[in-house]
């Protein structure tokens, strides 16, 4: 028997926890390595039969971090069930500011309070210091920062949804409030400095990626396809567009497609070991045809970004490239922060729109059976579906989280890091780190439990051709 | 008539409950099943209180002269904590998604009893939705069996939409008999359809078209109203 059945069994309920299992051939070497995400996946049933309005909601219960990208890929879904294609300008506005505000949070908490350790004292740094108290002692003013930037986000979160988490402002058809001109104008107040603030963040993840190219590019690097939402004039969208998606080389596979017909270019791959699913691109088949999602990839979809400061650091970015994708791994930190700064010049831009202001806030249309909803959460493309009856009740769900999307990438960046850093049979300090730095660059939900801390558990068994676990260690 | 309120002396006038001479006089008694515009039944016992030495209902029970009431002791505290929590865990309170949060007078009373997380076991029973109207809804998720519903639709609507049916826990709120929302005569306009405390009878498409921040019990307890003397 040269293949024995792993049981995997979810050592916590916990959101968040991540295992990881490397197999090994006869001869000792790495032949695959395995991620385990637990993830709630009874929540498509629990769904069902409640009533379409409540889902944008309670969907908000699938993640305590990144609540509002379901609040609003559902509420999108719902809009196209109450047959609403286009929302007033108020709602749209609001909503968008509400998920500029997420993503800035997001992509804020995680550079300085999960990712700046491993950029500020390297990977191999003992872990006591590397990690967010070692970067608050060291780097003051950095850690003073990323606070700030995230309780700005957040207090734009509430703002528009009523609470930090588990708001309720995006309903379907639109929102149940506007910004007044009060709470516009705190948010003026400090948006230039978040603004330079996102600057100085983007230029140590860059900066970074420059000085330690060689080393990059060699670690848990690979080829893939990159799929994102984008606008109709190629522009980056966190908020809405239609799918596209390109090669490693940057050639078109599909482009500007109409995501409510998405399952008819992606699908997913159920495997015995796991409990996420593995979604690729049909044409190209399970095989290949699997893709990243998130920040690298949207940038490397989008053909421009209409904000002029991140447009800028886009150019430099795909200058590295000659403006091909860039396929590595570590390469999601830069442009994680693109995306901040981005987010930060588009609340900007919104603050100063008078119709944050307006009145129109909500409009109806003709039920519809079925809807889809998509949007560019920060951690790639998060993909909401429905089907309603006639009773308005939910008779049919489906969700693909954005660390699903990146599901077989993950596996990929370990299975690269565990060929490179594992001698011999025993699980070091050394691996342990290098699979953690890499799992992070992909901010996949198993980090949300612990972002408060800074701290990821993770487990590592090591099992030989015949399934024994050789070595475990976890942290 | 007078009578005596935790020691505090109150006017009433002949008939009146011991519930109704409290709020006149800006004495809040908590409640679930009473409303102001229905029959009381006395069933919820949330009003609790000890009338001369003994538990009774404050929403049913007449004021005498001379009658001595407590109704802030930390026994009834207690007492009213614990049915506040069966409560929550005989039905499935999903307060988190909820669209009655924020608007909802079991969430407020427990609010009001600083209760965050309930210490009976939650029973998770199996309960429906009654969703074929198609302008009410009907959650038994969120049931507290207070009746009001039952009697708005007998003594306001002139109709008798819901009854109480069943015995113990498998009690709950029936639609002409064992038939669904839809077969009966309801209207989204009824009064029934009003009266009901927590997230049970919904009217569909209204959904959380309040911010957070403008509803009801979002900056003040239930009950202040009636403390503050405003009573309508
Ligand atoms: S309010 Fe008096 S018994 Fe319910
Ligand atoms: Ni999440």
């Amino acid at each position: 028997m040269s293949e024995r059945k792993i049981i995997i069994e979810p050592v916590t309920r916990v959101e968040g926890h991540g295992k990881v299992t490397i197999l090994l051939d006869e001869n000792q070497q790495v032949t695959q390595a395995r991620l385990h995400i637990v993830e709630f996946r009874g929540f498509e049933r629990f769904i069902q039969g409640r009533p379409y309005w409540e889902i944008p909601v309670l969907v908000q219960r699938l993640c305590g971090i990144c609540p509002v990208s379901h609040h609003l890929a559902a509420a999108k879904a719902m809009d196209g069930i109450v047959g609403v294609d286009q929302l007033t300008p108020t709602a749209e506005k609001i909503r968008r500011l509400m998920h500029y505000g997420q993503m800035f949070q997001s992509h804020a908490l995680h550079f300085f309070h999960l990712c700046s350790p491993d950029l500020l004292f390297g990977f191999d740094a003992d872990v006591a210091i590397r990690n967010v108290v070692g970067v608050a002692r060291k780097f003051p003013e950095l850690a003073v920062q990323g606070v700030m930037m995230r309780k700005y986000g957040q207090e734009i979160i509430k703002a528009t949804a009523g609470k930090k988490i588990h708001g309720t402002g995006a309903v379907p058809g639109g929102v149940n409030k506007n910004l007044s001109i009060a709470e516009r104008d705190e948010f003026l107040k400090e948006i230039d400095q978040m603004i330079e603030w996102s600057k100085s963040a983007l230029k140590i993840a860059k900066d970074y990626t420059f000085e330690h190219l060689d080393e990059l590019a060699d670690f848990g690097a690979f080829d893939s396809n990159h799929v994102s939402l984008i606008r109709e004039d190629g522009a980056m969208d966190l908020y809405h567009g239609n799918l596209r998606a390109v090669n490693a080389e940057g050639a078109t596979i599909f482009d500007q497609v109409d995501y409510q017909g998405y399952y008819k270019y992606i699908a997913e791959e159920v495997r015995p070991w796991s409990y996420m699913k593995f979604p690729f691109i049909k044409t190209i088949g399970p095989e290949n045809g699997w893709y990243r999602v998130g920040p690298l990839a949207r940038i490397n979809t989008c053909d421009f970004i209409d904000s002029p400061e991140a447009e800028i650091a886009r150019q430099e970015f795909m200058g590295i490239t000659d403006g091909k994708p860039n396929n590595l791994t570590m390469a999601y930190h830069w442009a994680r922060m693109i995306e901040l700064l981005h987010s930060a010049e588009k609340i900007r831009d919104l603050l100063n729109d008078p119709d944050l202001q307006g009145t129109d806030l909500m409009v109806k249309g003709e039920r519809r059976e079925e809807s889809v909803g998509l949007i560019e959460a920060p951690r790639g493309t998060l993909f909401h579906h429905y089907k309603v009856d006639e009773n308005d009740q939910v008779t049919m769900a489906n969700l693909i989280v954005s660390t699903t999307n990146n599901n077989t990438p993950m596996n990929l960046a370990v299975e690269g890091v565990a060929k490179k850093y594992l001698s011999g049979t025993e699980i070091t300090e050394g691996l342990l780190n290098h699979v953690e730095v890499a799992i992070r660059a992909y901010d996949p939900c198993l980090s949300c439990a612990t972002h408060a801390l800074g701290k990821m558990p993770l487990e590592i068994e090591l099992r030989d051709a015949a399934g024994e676990l050789i070595d475990r260690k976890a942290r | 008539m007078k009578f005596t309120i935790d020691g505090q002396e109150i006017e009433a006038k002949p008939g009146q409950t011991i519930m109704e001479a409290a709020d006149a006089a800006g004495i809040y008694i908590p409640r679930l099943c009473a409303h102001s515009d229905l029959k009381p039944i006395g069933s919820c016992r949330v009003c609790t209180v000890i009338v001369d030495g003994r538990p009774q209902a404050a929403c049913v029970k007449p004021v005498a002269e001379g009658m001595v009431v407590e109704n802030e002791t930390p026994e009834l505290l207690e007492h009213r904590r614990n049915i506040i929590d069966m409560m929550f865990v005989e039905g499935n309170h999903f307060c988190m998604f909820c669209e009655r949060s924020g608007n909802c007078e079991l969430q407020a009373m427990a609010y009001r009893f600083g209760i965050t997380a309930p210490q009976y076991p939650f029973q998770f029973p199996p309960k429906e939705v009654d969703a074929s109207h198609p302008d009410v809804m009907l959650d038994h998720n969120r049931c507290i069996m207070c009746a009001r519903c039952v009697r708005a639709s007998q003594e306001l609507d002139g109709k008798n939409v819901f009854q109480s049916i069943g015995r113990g826990f498998d009690r709950k709120i029936g639609v002409n008999g064992e038939k669904v929302l839809a077969d009966t005569d309801m209207s989204v306009d009824d009064r029934s359809a009003d009266v009901c405390p927590v997230g049970c009878i919904i009217k569909k498409r209204t959904a959380f078209k309040t911010p957070i921040g403008q509803r009801l019990y979002d900056h003040q307890p239930i009950g202040s109203d009636i403390e503050e003397g405003g009573h309508e």
